[in-house]
């Protein structure tokens, strides 16, 4: 264990906590003073205030939305709906950066919601919370509801309730762990967001993260940042706990319900899910598609001819092609580094302890989950303070995308770890096998079935990762998500039409590649039945990339 | 614990191969100058741009191998050579701005250097020999053209016409907190209307219906006009090289152009002071200084260089810009943000 336990120190409790004494400790020593002075401004609390509100809004709207959806896409059986959960899985895995692009690409002048008026406005940056979110709803409560033991129900309407009341007083309620897990999980993601508040929202309205982006970007106010980023975390921790409350409670019986074909009744569910499919999360894509085949007044495939370039002027060298290559294998060396970090993480938690190995399994599980809640500008500059002088930043870039992974690389794991039959390992164990054959053939083939879906999302946070890797990548080697940005920041008609065009292949290629690892992670499903807790679900779907 | 050892000890060789794999790409890229060349480390700003055949045609003729590290814009490279005072990775840097070197001067993060290839066109400009200048650039309000024609509309003249009711809401301008022009434009107005004076202006654009946009690219290609985006608005903060794109069919307001210059230094504690000296004289080179408007959108710093056909057209560098003073804007930069940005805020309620 003290291989991830030393590289979580190294890689990010240093450099978080560098950056955090560096605010703090002011000419005279330690200064914890300015809590009291930035507390005590109105706008501190505005933004705190509008960080909650808007987490809230998105919350609230990934949920409203989202358990119908989870009952439309997993119990119902429909023509296309296989294809509408294929569509409702995509947009978390996209890369903030592509997102705002699409946002502005729909709401602002030409695009087909420019009527809605909600260009650059807060409910733009709601819209494009639930946007990432609704999937998180839909997957966590749709596996449970997928699993729910139907007779509750139709007990419930024999004994003559409406299925109004039955929805209310049988089926709800037994859903309310999966909805509480997935509710606070987005709540989470929304109150850290960066890249779609920047991109969509007024300026001046911040959020605790932009304001953090501000204060040591534009101010070099380090006492200021890391006071917010102290508040920030405390908001994220509560946030962090309730999930875990809510989660633990969830009972593990569960039968696999067979979709049903739709009736009458299931109609308004599955028209509210089609129109969301459709409305909210396919025409931000479609609007930039379109905009990346659009050169000017022509359309055609220009915009992806000069991907090969390096556009015009001010783009420092590095095409989008080459970007992009970067990107992946950047990518693959953060994946391999996640793995090799989560892999052991993931066996040490999953295993059943008590007293105080059990202690140790919660400080471990604390110690990986604190990346989601440090903010991407606090750990991009601790790595530049602390590690600078140490590590090529080479290095650096796909060690912090390691980290940031890691969350979710060890939440796939631990779940599917945690379904094996502690028997089948003392079974092995007495008829001879060694240890790490045990380990091998026993936790093996189960681990085999989570690796899928955590390679996949180590994977596709790499590639979307902005807010640490702008901080640190070289000019030769930069990413595709960091050249995006540079692209869309100058002067030139080409520079914009080529982030357009770079935006669509980065959502293809990191949807693909979710998709692939999913794929493979459902064949081996087949042959392996288990059954996940809501939990493992909620996390299945974690962190994306900030 | 047995099976754990193995695993750990299975971990760390696939770490370390992890990590040789990183630095062998590393050094792949850094390769091609080979030999035991000494190098010179560069820290640019992210739109830093020099053409392949000139930094080769340096490296020979200096002896180093020049790698340049580009964290983010004008800004970023300001904060980060603060924060590596004390233990500087880097020999030189390129891509200061004169809204902010003074601040880094005074923290003394440069070295003096006072190049012999400075022209005498840029011999105002360098603070007292720390720092030299590169190029410059300037920011202004440009119009569109066909917009003003269509609507019969008489364009407007200077920042007094700009906060008219009638202009100010055709005006998209860029977050100041935010964005390299949108500063350059408020201390534009800080200049033009003084110190008591700007905030009331300001009142009086944001009320007229002036649009804020966090960056420059969301103000240009989506909310202007006369750009891809075909937006709302007709007048916008952009460059004085913009309208060079568009052949005339924008042009920019001489009387709101804002000087940006750009600084190269020699930084203090550098490993490499001699490289870095020659790393400054080589952008003030005929070569790299013909080479700026194509591949960084600015003007050389020294006047002798022939812009770009096009540029001499639509987008000659406008005669007499506002060049604020660094050490005003050093001193209250942090200030005028922070009043702005309470002063936004409050209109949007």
């Amino acid at each position: 264990m003290a291989l991830p336990v030393a590289f979580l120190g190294v890689f990010f409790v240093w450099p978080v906590v560098a950056m955090l004494v560096r605010g703090f400790v002011g000419e005279t020593g330690l200064d914890f003073g300015g809590f009291a002075e930035v507390l005590g401004q109105g706008r501190t609390w505005r933004i705190i205030w509008q960080t909650l509100w808007m987490a809230l809004a998105g919350t609230a709207g990934s949920v409203i939305l989202g358990v119908p959806g989870a009952y439309a896409l997993y119990r119902c059986s429909f023509p296309g709906s296989r294809a509408l959960r294929a569509v409702a899985s995509v947009p978390f895995v996209l890369p903030s950066v592509v997102v705002g692009v699409a946002f502005r690409a729909l709401l602002g002048k030409g695009g087909a919601y420019e009527v809605l008026g909600l260009d650059g406005t807060t409910t733009a940056v709601v819209c494009a919370m639930v946007f990432f979110n609704f999937s998180v709803v839909v997957r966590t409560v749709g596996t449970m509801w997928a699993g729910l033991d139907p007779r509750a129900e139709e007990a419930a309407r024999t004994l003559g309730a409406s299925p109004a009341r039955a929805l209310l007083t049988v089926t709800l309620p037994a859903l309310r762990p999966a909805i509480g897990a997935a509710a606070s999980l987005v709540f989470l993601f929304c109150s850290t967001a960066y890249g779609i508040v920047q991109t969509l929202g007024r300026p001046g309205y911040g959020t605790l993260e932009s304001e953090i982006w501000v204060q040591t970007t534009t101010f070099l106010d380090l006492r200021t940042a890391a006071m917010l980023s102290c508040l920030q975390f405390v908001i994220v921790a509560l946030a962090l706990a309730l999930s875990n409350k809510m989660s633990n409670d969830v009972a593990l019986r569960m039968n696999a319900a067979v979709p049903r074909r739709v009736g009458r009744a299931d109609v308004p569910a599955v028209a509210l899910t089609v129109a969301v499919v459709v409305f909210l999360l396919l025409a931000p894509m479609a609007s930039l598609a379109a905009r990346a085949f659009r050169h000017g007044d022509v359309w055609g495939l220009e915009n992806f001819r000069l991907l090969a370039t390096s556009g015009q002027g001010f783009t420092g060298g590095v095409s989008p092609v080459q970007a992009l290559w970067t990107s992946v294998q950047i990518g693959l060396q953060a994946t391999v580094i996640a793995l090799v970090i989560g892999i052991p993480v993931a066996i040490v938690l999953s295993r059943r302890t008590r007293g105080a190995a059990r202690t140790g399994q919660r400080l471990l599980d604390g110690l990986v989950m604190l990346p989601l809640g440090v903010s991407a500008v606090t750990v991009g500059f601790g790595f530049f303070i602390s590690l600078r002088n140490m590590l090529p930043n080479e290095v650096m870039v796909p060690l912090v995308q390691a980290v940031i992974a890691l969350p979710l690389v060890v939440r796939s794991l631990v779940p599917v770890l945690r379904a094996i039959n502690p028997r089948l390992r003392e079974a092995a164990a007495t008829l001879g096998a060694s240890p790490l054959r045990v380990l091998l053939t026993v936790d093996g083939p189960f681990m085999a079935r989570g690796l899928g879906l955590a390679t996949g999302f180590a994977f596709a946070i790499s590639l979307g990762e902005f807010g640490a890797t702008s901080f640190l990548a070289t000019a030769d080697r930069t990413t595709l998500p960091v050249l995006i940005a540079k692209l869309l920041g100058r002067p030139g008609a080409d520079n914009y039409g080529m982030a357009m065009a770079a935006s669509l292949i980065l959502a293809i290629v990191t949807a693909g590649v979710m998709a692939l690892c999913e794929s493979s992670a459902k064949t081996q499903d087949v042959a392996a039945p288990a059954t996940p807790s809501p939990m493992a679900q909620t996390l299945r779907v974690s962190p994306r990339p900030t | 614990m047995k099976q754990q050892k193995i695993a750990a000890a299975a971990v760390a060789a696939l770490a370390l191969g992890g990590l040789a794999a990183c630095s062998d790409s590393g050094d792949a890229s850094d390769g091609a100058s080979g030999g035991k060349q000494e190098s010179v480390t560069v820290l640019v700003h992210d739109s830093f741009n020099v053409p392949q055949d000139l930094i080769d045609k340096f490296e020979k003729e200096s002896g180093y191998s020049l790698t340049t590290t580009a964290p983010g814009d004008a800004g970023v490279v300001v904060n980060q050579l603060i924060l590596a005072q004390d233990n500087p990775t880097v020999d030189a840097v390129y891509g200061v701005e004169n809204f902010s070197v003074q601040k880094a001067v005074d923290a003394g993060v440069f070295a003096p250097y006072t190049s012999d290839a400075l022209p005498a066109s840029g011999a105002d400009y360098t603070l007292d020999g720390a720092v030299t200048p590169i190029d410059q650039g300037d920011v202004c309000v440009n119009v569109d053209h066909a917009w003003f024609k269509d609507q019969g509309v008489a364009e407007p003249a200077s920042f007094e016409d700009l906060a008219k009711p009638e202009y100010a809401k055709l005006l998209v301008v860029e977050d100041p907190a935010a964005s390299s022009p949108g500063l350059a434009f408020l201390v534009g107005t800080i200049e033009a209307m003084g110190e008591d004076g700007y905030q009331d202006y300001w009142q009086s654009l944001l009320d007229g219906g002036t649009k804020v946009d966090s960056g420059w690219s969301d103000a240009y290609y989506t909310d202007f006009s006369g750009a891809d985006g075909k937006g709302e608005f007709p007048l916008v903060v952009s460059y004085a090289s913009s309208p060079a794109e568009t052949a005339g069919a924008t042009g920019s307001l001489d009387n709101t152009c804002v000087r940006q210059i750009e600084y190269a230094g020699v930084v203090e504690g550098a490993s490499n002071p001699e490289g870095a000296q020659a790393f400054i004289d080589f952008m003030l080179s005929d070569e790299v200084q013909a080479s700026i408007p194509g591949e960084m959108y600015m003007y050389p710093i020294n006047d002798q260089i022939n812009l770009p056909d096009e540029w001499a057209k639509y987008a000659a560098a406008p005669a007499d810009p506002i060049i604020a003073d660094p050490a005003v804007v050093a001193e209250n930069r942090d200030t005028w943000i922070k009043d702005w940005t309470a002063l936004y805020e409050e209109s949007g309620k």
